[in-house]
């Protein structure tokens, strides 16, 4: 069985993850660590994917900046999306070859651990045909948008777990309403422990994608996560 | 003479867009570099450099809708 590394990082900022991302990815690439699950939260901020149209950001450029909102255009597929305190980020690197060269299938596998996270809390999700991403009954709960190169994939998904939703006032994320956006909270009611929800959603990637998840262990020595995180841009 | 083919990126894959391409007609080209960068609606996709060369032709320009095997340029070994 491959093994997936999981680095459960935390607050990260959105450059320093990317760096990271991108340092993994070449590593992936090269065959010198084996796939990995970055797990993190990111500050308020706003990306763009390839698809992107300013429209679907609603406020004006000195308006975030007074906020202290960046806005990123990013090397993913998918329009408008928001991170913020809360929401659940993950970026898998995983190298496509050794799980079938199929990008539809992929985006489906991503949405698979997300709906039988959610399951896990009762919570029944559902795709939308036409309409990646997850959502329960008229609004969406995670975001997916990702990049391959040399198939080996970055970026990944959004899952609002204890997100403060009115961010989402901001944009319209992925041109869809605000207001069709949804969190784990919101939907249960109460506050999730966000580390639970973790343990839980590492358990159904290594389900789905058929790997073996080693959390924090000693097995990748060529990168030290903590080191790439802290080093400056 | 090496033909720059999109790869079959799976089924559902069947139609996407050229993003942009990283080099113009006459640039010299390296085997494994990137080369032109293809969008579905939710994937980035980049395409890499078959052969180290001259990219001699573009067939399929920025913006331009293009499926599976389809030939996207040329280049001159």
């Amino acid at each position: 069985m491959v093994k997936c590394r999981v680095l459960d990082l935390g607050l990260v900022s959105y450059e320093k993850a990317y760096y990271l991302q991108k340092r993994l990815h070449k590593f992936r690439r090269e065959g010198g660590i084996d796939d990995v699950l970055i797990l993190l939260e990111h500050e308020p901020v706003v990306t763009m994917g390839r698809g992107g149209k300013r429209d679907n950001i609603l406020v004006s450029d000195e308006f975030l900046q007074s906020k202290g909102i960046r806005v990123f255009e990013i090397d993913r597929g998918g329009d408008v999306t928001l991170h913020c305190p809360g929401q659940l980020v993950g970026y898998p690197i995983i190298d496509l070859k050794f799980h079938g060269k199929n990008i539809h299938k992929y985006l489906r596998n991503l949405e698979e651990v997300i709906i039988r996270s959610l399951k896990v809390y009762g919570i029944y999700a559902q795709r939308i045909e036409n309409h990646i991403g997850v959502w329960v009954g008229e609004k969406k709960v995670a975001s997916i948008g990702i990049g391959i190169k040399g198939w080996v994939t970055f970026h990944g998904f959004s899952l609002n777990i204890n997100s403060d939703l009115s961010y989402f006032s901001l944009i319209r994320p992925c041109g869809f309403e605000s207001r069709t956006v949804t969190s784990v909270s919101e939907i249960l009611g109460r506050v999730v422990e966000p580390k639970d929800f973790r343990h839980r959603l590492i358990g159904q990637f290594g389900k789905v994608f058929n790997l073996e998840m080693e959390k924090n262990g000693k097995q990748v020595s060529t990168l030290d996560s903590k080191e790439i995180v802290s080093c400056s841009l | 003479m090496k033909e720059i083919i999109l790869p079959d990126m799976g089924e559902e894959v069947k139609e996407a867009t050229i993003s942009f391409w990283h080099h113009e007609e006459g640039d010299k080209v390296t085997k494994g570099e990137d080369l032109v960068e293809i969008t579905t609606e939710k994937a980035s996709f980049q395409v890499e450099t078959p052969v180290s060369g001259i990219l001699s032709k573009i067939s399929a320009g920025e913006g331009e809708v293009v499926k599976s095997g389809q030939v996207l340029g040329i280049i001159e070994e």
